[in-house]
């Protein structure tokens, strides 16, 4: 019984953690809202195709700015899609990256891109991670019965 | 047939078209449709929603992304409209700009609407259709 408690509690504190931290917003509690019998998997499928998507992206952005001539309305483009993909799984920083990002596409700074690129590419693997665990705990909860 | 207090009541089946090239926005979208009682179908660009209703298909709402490859939001709806279809088409876009929004309603939307849609918005929009085919 306490195994249960402990890992409900644990699960509260890190989903709790994710909102304070502002790796998740709002738009994932509707996510979770969405998610019923029916659907048991819901939440971790459209996750994973974010995963799966923002991968792809990640990388023709790096393709993109490795150019000799840098096609920026490409870049602005792709940022856009990674932009559009993370609001709407409510992953927040991803999302804020993104942002900053296209204002170095406006002003065509290579230098400016590349960095952000990198910050993109941080706050995605964190996000990652945090979603990994988070379902990990979810998943240990299941199992024990809670 | 009255309707009762909540404004979820289905009064009829309705069928909705998610017109995105977003796998990640399509698979919430339909997910909301047909938690809402909607019968949901789901192309990836505007060719293809103007293929199915050319073919004879219809859909009471259709979701039309703004950007999308092959034939954009716009483009779709203007082609729709032009052929008489006068189903509920909104707009869902990601676009900050308040000028690409009035372009978009311009081409034939009955509302446009920031994408992800909310329940909100959803139950929204089926008490307009409930209005529209009372």
């Amino acid at each position: 019984m306490d195994g249960v408690a402990q890992l409900k509690k644990r699960l509260a504190d890190y989903t709790t953690s994710l909102y304070d931290e502002g790796y998740l917003d709002d738009q994932f509690v509707q996510l979770q809202q969405l998610q019923d019998e029916s659907n048991p998997e819901f939440v971790v499928e459209v996750v994973s195709l974010f995963f799966q998507d923002s991968q792809r992206l990640l990388s023709e952005l790096a393709k993109a700015l490795e150019q000799q001539s840098v096609d920026f309305r490409k870049v602005d483009a792709y940022v856009h899609q990674l932009k559009g993909s993370s609001s709407s799984i409510g992953a927040q920083r991803v999302q804020r990256a993104c942002i900053s990002f296209r204002n170095y596409c406006d002003d065509q700074n290579i230098e400016g891109c590349l960095k952000c690129l990198q910050q993109l590419k941080n706050e995605y693997s964190l996000m990652k991670n945090k979603l990994e665990t988070l379902f990990k705990l979810e998943q240990q909860l299941l199992e024990a019965g809670g | 047939m009255k309707k009762s207090g909540s404004s979820t009541t289905i009064v009829k089946k309705f069928s909705a078209l998610v017109v995105d090239d977003d796998l990640v926005i399509q698979r919430i979208h339909k997910m909301y449709l047909n938690r809402f009682g909607f019968e949901t179908q789901v192309v990836g660009n505007g060719k293809e929603a103007v293929d199915l209703y050319r073919s004879g298909a219809f859909f009471h709402l259709v979701l039309m992304d703004m950007e999308m490859p092959v034939m954009d939001g716009p483009k779709a709806t203007r082609e729709l409209r032009g052929m008489g279809v006068n189903s509920m088409i909104v707009g869902v876009t990601s676009q900050d700009g308040d000028s690409e929004k009035q372009a978009f309603m311009g081409a034939g939307l009955d509302d446009c609407y920031m994408k992800p849609l909310t329940a909100d918005t959803i139950t929204s929009l089926l008490q307009q259709l409930n209005m529209k085919y009372r």
